[in-house]
């Protein structure tokens, strides 16, 4: 089994993203679950979204403490919290974020996308905020072979018809293409 | 099997959020009417209902009220004249709605109501908790207990086989957040399937009807208030047996069994079993399966389904089987116990060999209950059994009374 943990900010999608994951990896045959944490969300705030993938059905539902990915939707978060808390040795995490956070120490690997900028240039915004959900899934699936970046763009365009399916294709397919893994000394 | 294993026999499967299942179940129920007010974590069940009418033009009729009081006004109304009635609430909603939730159960009408689980407050408080779906069965009315989305979406079609076959309305509990705001996938029957295990033009005798015209709960003598009380009571009784009934024609039209009033998980050779209900049952079922591994315990899961009718039955003959029985509560009943253990222990007082019964109390509030929490439990029980540990009247699970301190510190 496969746990992940979304962070973000409220309004950038991740629960949206922990929900698309688990459609994707149904459609691979797999099977998964996803779920927000629990309080009263509000824009801008720290939020988390978990989800678990399995090759069986799954029905654990206690939290997510020792996650195998940590996906971070919004750089700032991590001076706001510990993202990489409970991380499970050589765990991956994945941050949208247009520069190398050096100071992130933790045992596993990073794979960093400027997800924001892109969906800036496609003018994915809604009330001010770059949604980057669609566009770190891209990264999500290069950086694991959790899902395939085929699954996740027809997922996209299941959940969203028209132009604003094909602009969230889009921007996962760039993030897709875009991510890379940082070279670290440890 | 409560989710869908057999990937090959799979129409019509969507991802969806517990919720969202039982606004599913609720338009292939081909229900008339609703009831709709909000309160976290019920209100995307009431808001996916009209986003299907508004969309789909479904044939319901939702009614947006001023309160929970209310709410089950419309519902009770609905019911009266023979339609089809749903409305869901959780936690301060069903407080606020408690007088007419008596009304409808005492008046026999088969409502169907979703009680997403929710602690309440003082203080405020959104986390999950079994004590407001557990009020019901004090009310008259049937209280189910699904554990994952593809059950939730099912035990809403049984509970309206239920409640038509019965005359007793049905609450149909589950867990808030854990399980309303979780996504799984489910499998949607044919609407064929539905249309005949759910008819809706049967005979209704009790709908009011202007052309012969009656009332329903008008005032009684004492002479007749204890009988209507005994019926009640009988016909929840003797539902034991129906609620096994349904989950077996289900099982032979859709291919999912939940066990009736029980689903029993590794209990054939166990000398050990914890009592649990809704989404954490998995959770122990994992803990059950580790402490077999890990120290060789013969450990199950007793996953109660129905706890009205309470299934007395069907417990005493699993309390012939093991040894001892952790009941594990998400909620409880101030200064006794956990509600169920209380039941537990009524129900297998009887018995001449009765196993130990021990009540836990945890996750209330929403605090979190994990797999290591079951394998404790699993653990005391054997050193129970083998009378390396008391049994006590209650014991808490996850309980830190300094974070009180701390808090008070910290302020």
């Amino acid at each position: 089994m496969i746990e992940i943990k979304f962070l973000g900010r409220g309004g950038q999608g991740a629960v949206t993203a922990a929900n698309l994951i688990v459609q994707a990896a149904f459609k691979e045959g797999k099977f998964g679950l996803a779920y927000p944490s629990f309080g009263a969300e509000r824009r801008g705030a720290v939020l988390n979204a978990y989800a678990r993938i399995d090759n069986k059905p799954i029905n654990v539902h206690q939290q997510i403490y020792e996650p195998d990915v940590v996906v971070v939707l919004d750089r700032k978060v991590i001076q706001m919290t510990n993202v990489v808390e409970g991380l499970k040795e050589n765990g991956i995490v994945i941050i949208n974020t247009d520069k190398i956070p050096e100071d992130l120490v933790f045992n596993g690997r990073l794979f960093i996308v400027d997800a924001t900028r892109i969906c800036l240039d496609l003018n994915l915004v809604i009330s001010g905020w770059p949604v980057v959900n669609t566009a770190i899934l891209g990264a999500l699936s290069k950086a694991t072979d959790i899902v395939k970046i085929d699954t996740l763009v027809q997922v996209i365009q299941e959940n969203w018809k028209g132009e604003i399916g094909k602009k969230n294709a889009d921007a996962c397919l760039k993030a897709y293409n875009e991510t890379y893994e940082v070279v670290r000394v440890i | 099997m409560s989710i869908i294993e057999d990937k090959k026999s799979l129409s019509n499967v969507k991802v969806v959020t517990a919720n969202e299942a039982v606004a599913l179940a609720v338009k292939c129920a081909k229900v008339d009417v609703g009831g709709a007010y909000p309160i976290s974590p019920q209100t995307s069940i009431m808001e996916y209902l009209t986003k299907y009418i508004e969309t789909e033009n479904i044939p319901m009729e939702i009614v947006r009220v001023e309160s929970e009081h209310s709410a089950m006004a419309v519902a009770m109304g609905a019911a009266a004249v023979g339609a089809r009635a749903f409305t869901a609430t959780a936690s301060q909603g069903l407080l606020y709605m408690a007088e007419m939730v008596y009304w409808v159960g005492s008046s026999r009408l088969p409502v169907v109501m979703a009680i997403t689980s929710r602690a309440m407050g003082a203080p405020w408080i959104l986390g999950n908790e079994h004590t407001d779906v557990l009020l019901p069965r004090e009310w008259g009315w049937m209280v189910l207990f699904p554990e994952d989305n593809q059950e939730v979406f099912d035990t809403i079609i049984q509970a309206y086989k239920l409640a038509d076959t019965t005359l007793v309305p049905v609450v149909v509990g589950l867990d808030g957040f854990i399980l309303s705001h979780t996504t799984m996938p489910i499998s949607i029957p044919d609407q064929s399937i539905i249309d005949n295990f759910i008819p809706k033009n049967t005979p209704k005798p009790y709908a009011l009807n202007t052309e012969d015209p009656f009332t329903h709960g008008n005032a009684v003598h004492s002479n007749l208030y204890l009988e209507f009380r005994h019926n009640i009571f009988k016909t929840i009784e003797d539902s034991e047996d129906l609620v096994d009934e349904i989950d077996k024609e289900w099982s032979k039209l859709t291919g999912r069994s939940y066990g009736g009033v029980i689903e029993e998980f590794l209990l054939d050779d166990a000398e050990v079993a914890v009592l649990v209900m809704g989404a954490s049952s998995g959770d122990a079922k994992e803990a059950a399966k580790k402490v077999r591994e890990k120290y060789g315990i013969k450990a199950g899961v007793i996953r109660l389904r129905s706890i009205r009718p309470f299934p007395v039955k069907r417990l005493s003959k699993i309390a012939q089987k093991v040894k001892a029985i952790g009941v594990f509560d998400r909620n409880m009943s101030p200064g006794l116990g956990g509600m169920i253990a209380t039941e537990v222990k009524f129900a297998l007082y009887d018995l001449k060999n009765r196993p130990i019964v021990q009540s836990y109390i945890g996750g209330l509030g929403g605090k979190d209950v994990k797999i290591a929490d079951f394998e404790n439990i699993l653990v005391e029980l054997k050193e129970m059994v083998d009378g390396k540990r008391e049994v006590e009247k209650v014991k808490w699970v996850g309980l830190d009374l300094a974070a009180i301190e701390k808090f008070l510190e910290e302020v």
